[in-house]
């Protein structure tokens, strides 16, 4: 069995109307995330959480009655959901507020929430787990985030800078921007709350789509000394088409493990999971699509350039035979 | 076999017996409650708070607190000083945690001013104000040096409490950008409101003279003092009397600023019962406390003396005799609250207060969900892998499922050996690794296919495969391992779990996928002359 045995796909011609709609979806992605917002996790917000197992599953409808009645303020501003395999009759109510953050009453809210659930006559339960996390936490994680996605960007595009050339880190450093912008826009099109869990998704997607162009950027530097004489399109386009069945193997086991995390991995890694599942795929079309676009585009004289080299080639050969071992040998 | 494959195998199998030894032996054993050897048992990878269940929290240090003190114990002798040499000033304050300021210095003695405040300065910068006014400032050193001791202290204070709680494998550690912030895991404590007060307890004890009281309301004391209390007093509130009935309610004392005797002189605190058989806690002081109780209660036989923790008065008995080295805490105490506080007291006081910033409770339950959950996953994507592998590689696919299971093994091996803490994210990262550690066997494999269709030899083949895809390799798994350092630096927690098994993933994947992989090729080729075919 052999998937796209010589491939000939032109990708190339593809490549604006694939960045335009990388824009659409950008786009689309950034008016949800200004109109609806994208619902920051608890770790990020503050609030207090309340994971509470009861005998019999009440209706989501019937914790946020409760919590209406009972609960200080009233529950509109509570997050009622279950939480977890249906089997395990759990729920999980969330509130924006947190006990005073001065002394030790830190809990109060969480407290105060499991009372008021008590006392809405929705059978026996237990709290099986709380979390409660002041506003200043939220502040100093947003900044460590970002300086974390800043700074591994940077590292990349400098590693790849000495490796290849500053054209090609720079593509696949836009790729990497793209897909987690991507992410991000599909993150807000189904409102997943943004935990520290899906950053670090984001994260691992920014590794595995470097990855993806990576591969594809070898073959381009290694057919640019086999196919001295083509332009740099078709270079593109060729390695592309050779690494194709690769490409699409590994998005596919990838995604192997990202759906069984989605379907198998629990709640806690739901967030992640789909992060997980969207990088995936916008990482292989962003290193097929995006990064390659990038190059093209910074370095539109190629072709006059490799022209250029071979008549130099061709006047003084043994001086650029061994310039060319040297950069082989790198 | 030649001698070269021959050491390749060697190699193979030793890193293989060896992982599987620390990783996988341990966490089987452990199955089948074998806990023999110790040695190796003890290296078992640890399972985090989400998986185990327990408590988490986040607390900051105060820093602010420790400063203060500084501050006012530094203005405090500094105005013992100036009466020492009889320099009559105006207003003493402090405006800030790092600053006071002297008032009204008398132009003519300027010269003994400074004379009598130099000591105040090795701690602090003085600088001449308007009014013949001096203004105290700390040095911005011995600031930075006050908040880290502080934090420092607090850190050491609460790993001596938790140990003290009796919790297995507690682990607390000093985090945050500014590093005041203290995190503090309790797995499997599930009195969260106990294990909480525990540690934030300031557990400050000072035994203080009393001038008068108790009195019902703080403005009747003052009332004593025509509304002006003597700078050496102060007013402390506590609980009313130690007889029945009076429990509850709020009484106020005046007391001598200064502590006869403070925490620091404290040898040993005890739990212990009073004359009415009430529980109550027990103290004894040092030697250099002693003296100095000894002299105080001697010279102040028939007057009251206050026990004052963390501020509030708990009881005032009279003093009947020298008291040298022992002494009772009283009060309406459970013989929980006794024991508590006989706990706290020895592990020394809190050089600053602390609040909470982050609370989370992992029920016994919730874990074991998680782990099942996360175990489900792992073992659904394994088997996914394993068969689209094989559907699609055949017996190459097997060489590549050799390489995953090995790659695994070594995965568990290396986060065992370096005391790594499998968490939630941890096992995504194991998952994941999976998925994407395929990728190296994958690219391998087709340009073996590439090769072969430009009708190479299987040999040549196999080996040109391997070469030219070592460099790409080289540099996904760089450029991969340079984002799992980020990672792994903006981690808190489960966070740099997933970080370092996605980093140690990466390490072992580039092993098993070159070495290991091409090893089973060379094996399986080894020993036949011409091969016909290779089944990839």
């Amino acid at each position: 069995m052999r998937l796209f045995k010589n491939a000939n796909y032109n990708f190339m011609r593809w490549r604006w109307h694939a960045v335009a709609l990388s824009w659409v979806v950008i786009i689309a992605g950034m008016v949800v995330i200004a109109t609806k917002g994208l619902p920051r996790g608890i770790e990020f917000a503050g609030g207090s959480a309340v994971i509470a197992q009861f005998d019999q599953t009440p209706s989501v409808q019937a914790v946020r009655e409760a919590l209406n009645r009972n609960y200080p303020g009233g529950g509109q501003d509570a997050v009622v959901q279950s939480y977890g395999d249906p089997s395990l009759r759990q729920v999980m109510v969330r509130v924006p507020q947190v006990g005073a953050e001065q002394g030790a009453s830190l809990s109060t809210t969480a407290q105060a929430v499991e009372a008021a659930l008590r006392k809405g006559n929705l059978g026996n339960f237990t709290v099986v787990g709380t979390e409660i996390v002041g506003p200043a936490v939220g502040q100093e994680l947003e900044n460590k985030g970002l300086w974390a996605f800043g700074l591994s960007l940077v590292g990349i595009l400098a590693y790849l800078a000495f490796r290849f050339q500053f054209s090609f880190a720079l593509g696949a450093v836009v790729a990497t921007i793209h897909d987690i912008l991507v992410a991000l826009a599909f993150l807000a099109f189904f409102q997943y709350d943004l935990t520290l869990n899906v950053i670090a998704a984001i994260l691992t997607v920014t590794g595995y789509s470097t990855n993806d162009t990576i591969v594809i950027f070898d073959r381009v530097r290694e057919n640019m000394r086999s196919h001295r004489r083509d332009s740099l399109n078709d270079i593109i386009n060729i390695a592309i088409n050779q690494t194709l069945g690769r490409t699409i193997l590994t998005a596919g086991t990838a995604l192997l493990s990202a759906i069984a995390l989605f379907v198998f991995g629990g709640e806690v890694l739901r967030g992640f999971a789909f992060t997980m599942i969207v990088g995936v795929i916008t990482g292989t079309y962003s290193s097929v699509f995006v990064a390659a676009a990038i190059v093209t585009f910074w370095r539109p004289k190629h072709r006059r350039a490799v022209a250029a080299a071979a008549e130099a080639q061709a006047v003084s050969q043994p001086a650029r035979r061994s310039k060319q071992r040297k950069a082989r040998a790198s | 076999m030649n001698k070269n494959l021959r050491w390749k195998v060697i190699t193979t199998i030793a890193v293989l017996v060896l992982f599987t030894a620390v990783g996988v032996y341990p966490i089987v054993a452990s199955q089948y409650g074998i806990n023999w050897p110790s040695w190796l048992m003890s290296k078992q990878l640890k399972l985090g708070l989400d998986l185990k269940g327990g408590v988490h929290l986040v607390l900051r240090v105060q820093t602010e607190d420790a400063l203060r003190v500084e501050t006012e114990t530094t203005m405090e002798r500094s105005r013992e000083a100036l009466q020492m040499a009889g320099i009559m000033v105006g207003n003493v304050t402090m405006p800030s945690a790092v600053q006071f300021r002297i008032e009204g210095v008398p132009p003519d003695k300027d010269q003994a001013f400074r004379q009598a405040v130099v000591d105040a300065e090795t701690n602090f910068d003085r600088s001449s104000g308007t009014n013949s006014a001096y203004t105290f400032t700390m040095k911005p050193t011995i600031q930075r040096t006050l908040r880290d001791e502080s934090v420092l202290q607090a850190r050491q204070t609460i790993e001596r409490r938790v140990n003290e709680l009796g919790v297995a494998e507690p682990s607390i550690a000093q985090q945050g950008q500014s590093g005041d912030q203290i995190l503090v895991q309790l797995p499997g404590v599930t009195d969260v409101d106990r294990a909480k007060e525990i540690i934030r307890s300031t557990g400050l004890l000072e035994l203080k003279l009393v001038e008068m009281g108790p009195f019902p309301t703080q403005e009747a004391a003052m009332s004593a003092y025509n509304n002006t209390l003597p700078p050496d007093l102060l007013i402390v509130a506590g609980n009313a009397g130690s007889g029945e009935g009076a429990a509850g309610s709020t009484v106020y004392y005046v007391l001598r600023r200064v502590a006869a005797v403070s925490g620091r002189d404290l040898r040993s605190a005890r739990q212990s019962l009073d004359q009415n058989n009430r529980p109550a806690v027990s103290f004894t002081l040092s030697g250099d406390g002693a003296r100095r109780f000894g002299q105080v209660t001697e010279q102040n036989i028939g007057r009251y003396l206050a026990i004052v923790l963390d501020n509030r008065v708990f009881s005032a008995p009279r003093i009947d005799g020298r008291i040298t080295d022992q002494g009772q805490i009283y009060g309406s105490f459970t013989p929980q609250e006794a024991n508590d506080l006989a706990l706290i007291l020895r592990s020394g006081a809190l050089p600053a207060s602390l609040t909470y910033l982050e609370e989370r409770t992992i029920g016994p339950s919730l874990g074991a969900d998680s782990i099942r959950s996360g175990v489900t996953a792992s073992v659904v994507g394994l088997v996914l892998i394993v068969l689209f592998m094989l559907a699609y590689y055949k017996l190459s696919g097997v060489n590549a499922v050799v390489a995953l299971i090995f790659n695994l093994i070594i995965l568990l091996g290396l986060m065992a050996y370096v005391g790594a803490v499998m968490t939630l994210p941890g096992i995504a990262g194991f998952v994941l690794t999976m998925g994407i550690g395929v990728d190296s066997n994958v690219l391998i494999f087709e340009r073996i296919k590439e090769e072969l269709d430009a009708n190479r030899g299987i040999r040549a083949a196999i080996n040109a495969g391997f070469s030219r895809v070592f460099l790409t390799l080289l540099d996904t798994h760089v450029s991969a391992l340079i984002a799992a350092a980020f990672l792994f630096q903006f981690g808190t927690g489960p966070i740099r779990g997933f970080a370092l098994t996605l980093s140690i993933g990466l390490v072992s994947n580039l092993f098993t996928s070159t070495f290991v992989s091409k090893t089973l090729f060379e094996l399986v080729l080894g020993r036949r002359q011409q091969v016909a075919a290779l089944s990839i």
